[in-house]
């Protein structure tokens, strides 16, 4: 058709005011609810962003869940930029969080040097090869990724089970964790790093620097590579991608091991970086979660890191705001993530048209026709 | 009296002036063309009349009387009736079932398709529209479905049927008998109006046609007061030469041999059954042929996306393909193979990516694109940019969408991205399906030259003009075989037309 509906938004518009305004209409209805339960709303609100960013602890823990959430949301969208939806993110870092765990404990005698780069290769290995298996299917079986990788999710969390119950067990504990690693493992806190800008203790760590390298890496990789271009090819349109020589099932394979690596990287920021030992559900649904980052951050680098820091200031000001409020319970802070999610994602659209009207890009506009 | 008549009709789109004071009267039983280059309204005005946008000033009519919809329903109930360029029908129901759907005369099923049945049986002997009415719509070429459109605007009361471009997927034979219905419908008090930018057709058929260009009716002919050029010239308001000019080539070297090629479709329907030929630097080879007879895996296979299952490729003396054996894409394009697809939208680029980005498409591993292992963004802008300027690409804005051009002007990109390399080899797939008159000629000439300048191209096309004015040799296919071959001066259109059915029994020298 000559005339299409205008739908190019100028950039700015398209990354920041519709977020802006869908996170707003996510606060604006969680604040109804609160104001139903009896409490005040804008007092609510206030002790959230204070128990995220209000004091130096906030900050470091909001840091830490923000770590997380970078390392699930890249995995999740460098599968998607290729086509796929990996929601495999959970089992892929349980599988790299044991990856990391074995080299730590494998490798204990060695410097810190050496050691640490070796728990990153171990850890990207397996959680690469959790999500290689479901993309070979895809490639060689024509296997929905979607229903291999959710199995895989529940495959890795019996393995994890089976592993701290048994063979990683630590010697005489009652509870199902593993042996301490070494401190020649572990991820250095950025207070310690960052001690001269007077930073808070807490649980955020290099692995925090770790997550923002690989931001980078993403970004360049897509856009400033053969293989990143390739594999977007293949995700816009797959018979192009034969017209132009590119091996679609090359570009799965790729996009997938290198979206099990993300995710399974999560594992330094639990394993090396907090916990010093690996413990069962680790992951808690952050794997998940990183879904939302990815789409909310409409796989572009900044954008992940953005709605991670959302999504992190969302749960530690979140169980700030539970702990203080006696009418809020953990529940409900769930429940303010899920609206975010709810607007964010699933209805990331509903502002677009009466946008459209307000901001029509002449110029985009005559192209089109 | 009219059976549609829009009056001074205007609608902006943002800053855009999509029409502008459009006055457009069908009389009632007539045929009415309406062409325009792509993007010049034609689709916009089309949508108003059938409801879907409202106009912003003007007025519409029906039957002299004015309406105003609010949906395409209302337009329906008017005895409206539109058949789209892609069609709006459910692939896993029957034809009763889609014809049925959104109008059930009663809650249950088996009644409405009973009354349906009936009244549809009716309509087909009326019209000459034979379909079968229990056929499922996925098993259905592309010709019976649009009978089954025609058959689903009739059914629910349409006097007055609009047809966007109806005879872009069809071959001659179903062009030919969709006019034949058409003409019917006619006879019987219908009117029709015909979007196209065909002009033989709009000659052949029409008894009035208009010429939309930049947002307005410019003028409305009677068809048989005017011809072809005069229509071309008012469609793009200047005078266009449709002459090709072919210079004499000494026989070249061979590039391309296909030696006894067989090929089955995803189906494992056999599409090619022993086909050889060779190519020729400074030719250019013509394949014509109903769609449908083989020429897309041919072409596939030739450009690697596909594997023979029997008999093999030879390019510049290395064999390229053979049994289940396909070429490698990207290898042949760096030994100066080009590939402009047939379907440019499925294979030819993606249309979300940037125009620039869409420009390396084929060639992403050319180190001139590359600062070292890293891909440069400015060198392929500035890649973009000289194609667009060469090719005169409109706008010619490397970051924009390449969904965002239009039809003519992303052929010309594809074109010019193919071309750019110098191949010693194009293959070229219908160079000008969905491409406005202008861009036309501007390919016609670009594909000579680069014949003159001695290189080979192979064009497949189902275009039989375009196949007659371009071509140094032709060779039809038919049902995977090659059913004649020849020189255009010593074959008629009739005699192509005969070897395209197969029936053509002494071969042209």
């Amino acid at each position: 058709m000559s005339t299409r509906a205008p739908t190019d938004l100028p950039r700015l518009v398209d990354v920041g005011l519709i977020p802006a305004l869908n996170l707003l209409t996510a606060l604006v209805i969680s604040g109804l609810v609160i104001w139903v339960l009896g409490e005040d709303p804008f007092e609510a609100m206030s002790l959230m962003v204070s128990g995220a960013f209000g004091y130096g602890e906030a900050i470091s823990y909001t840091l830490y869940y923000t770590t997380n959430f970078i390392f699930t949301g890249l995995a999740v969208s460098f599968a998607y930029r290729c086509g796929l939806f990996n929601i495999g993110g959970e089992g892929q870092a349980v599988l790299g969080g044991i990856g990391i765990l074995i080299a730590a404990l494998l490798f204990k005698d060695l410097p810190g040097l050496l050691l640490i780069p070796l728990c990153i290769i171990f850890g990207a290995a397996l959680g690469a090869l959790w999500a290689a298996i479901p993309a070979w299917l895809l490639a060689k079986r024509g296997s929905h990724i979607v229903i291999t990788t959710i199995m895989f999710n529940f495959i890795a969390a019996a393995f994890l089970s089976y592993l701290l119950v048994g063979p990683l067990r630590r010697a005489g504990a009652q509870s199902t964790e593993s042996e301490d690693i070494v401190s020649a493992a572990q991820l250095m806190p950025l207070h310690d790093v960052f001690a001269f800008l007077g930073m808070a203790e807490g649980p955020a760590n290099m692995a925090f620097v770790i997550a923002l390298l690989l931001c980078l890496f993403y970004g360049v990789f897509m856009n400033r590579t053969k293989w990143g271009y390739e594999l977007r090819v293949v995700g816009q349109n797959p018979a192009a991608a034969r017209f132009g020589g590119i091996s679609a099932n090359r570009g799965i394979m790729i996009a997938m091991i290198l979206s099990g690596a993300m995710a399974g990287l999560m594992g330094l920021n639990e394993v090396l970086g907090v916990q010093h030992r690996l413990v069962t559900n680790f992951t808690s649904g952050f794997g998940f979660v990183g879904i939302a980052v990815a789409f909310m951050g409409r796989h572009n680098p900044i954008g992940i890191i953005l709605a991670a820091l959302l999504f992190g200031a969302l749960y530690q000001g979140g169980a700030e705001m539970a702990f203080e409020m006696p009418a809020i319970t953990r529940d409900l802070v769930v429940m303010i993530q899920g609206l975010v999610i709810l607007f964010a994602g699933a209805l990331e659209h509903m502002y677009r048209p009466a946008l459209n009207r307000i901001f029509a890009n002449p110029k985009k506009i005559e192209a089109a026709r | 009296m009219y059976a549609i008549e829009a009056l001074s009709i205007s609608k902006r789109f943002g800053a855009v002036q999509a029409n502008r004071d459009v006055t457009l009267q069908v009389a009632k039983g007539t045929i009415h063309g309406l062409v325009g280059e792509n993007g010049a309204g034609k689709s916009t005005l089309m949508n108003m009349l059938y409801g879907f946008h409202a106009p912003d000033h003007g007025t519409i009519k029906v039957d002299g009387k004015e309406v105003s919809f609010k949906g395409p329903v209302e337009a329906i109930r008017k005895g409206l009736g539109m058949v789209h360029q892609h069609f709006m029908l459910v692939d896993t129901f029957t034809v009763i079932e889609n014809i049925v759907l959104g109008f059930e005369s009663d809650r249950r099923m088996a009644p409405t398709l009973a009354s349906a049945r009936d009244k549809l049986l009716k309509i087909e002997e009326t019209y000459g529209l034979a379909v079968d009415l229990d056929a499922l719509v996925a098993d259905l070429p592309v010709g019976t479905l649009q009978r089954v459109e025609i058959l689903k605007a009739l059914y629910r009361g349409a006097e007055t049927l609009i047809l966007d471009e109806p005879t872009g997927v069809l071959t001659p034979q179903e062009t030919a008998a969709l006019f034949e219905v058409i003409k019917t419908l006619r006879g019987e008090g219908k009117t029709v109006l015909l979007i196209t930018h065909k002009l033989g057709e709009i000659m052949g058929i029409t008894d009035n046609v208009s010429v939309m260009r930049a947002g307005t009716i410019t003028k409305t002919f009677k068809t048989s007061l005017t011809n072809e050029n005069e229509l071309a010239e008012e469609m793009v308001g200047r005078t266009i030469i449709r002459e090709v000019n072919k210079e004499l080539t000494e026989a070249h070297r061979r590039i391309l041999r296909v030696d006894n090629l067989y090929a089955e479709d995803d189906t494992g329907k056999t599409r090619l059954n022993g086909v050889s030929f060779d190519v020729h630097g400074g030719e250019i080879l013509g394949i014509a042929g109903v769609s449908g007879n083989g020429q897309s895996e041919l072409l596939e296979i030739i450009t690697g996306m596909r594997a023979p299952s029997g008999g093999s490729v030879i390019y510049t003396d290395l064999k390229v393909a053979k049994k289940n054996r396909a070429a490698d894409a990207e290898k042949l394009r760096g030994n100066g193979m080009g590939h402009v697809a047939e379907d440019r939208h499925r294979f030819g680029m993606v249309g979300p990516m940037t125009a620039a980005e869409n420009t390396i498409l084929g060639y992403q591993g050319r180190e001139s694109f590359y600062q070292g292992i890293f891909l440069d963004p400015g060198k392929v802008r500035a890649h973009c940019q000289s194609l667009m300027d060469d090719f005169d690409v409109r706008p010619p804005t490397p970051d924009l969408p390449l969904k965002n051009f239009s039809g003519g002007n992303q052929q010309k990109l594809v074109m010019a991205r193919e071309m750019a390399q110098e191949p010693d080899l194009l293959i070229v797939g219908q160079p000008t399906r969905g491409v406005d008159i202008g861009a036309i000629a501007f390919i016609h000439s670009r594909l000579v030259e680069m014949r003159n300048k001695g290189r080979a191209i192979l064009m497949v096309s189902s275009e039989l003009e375009e196949i007659m004015t371009l071509s140094d040799r032709i060779i039809v296919l038919c049902d995977g075989r090659i059913t004649g071959t020849g020189r255009p001066e010593d074959l008629t259109e009739t005699d192509i037309g005969l070897m395209m059915a197969g029936r053509y029994e002494k071969e042209a020298s």
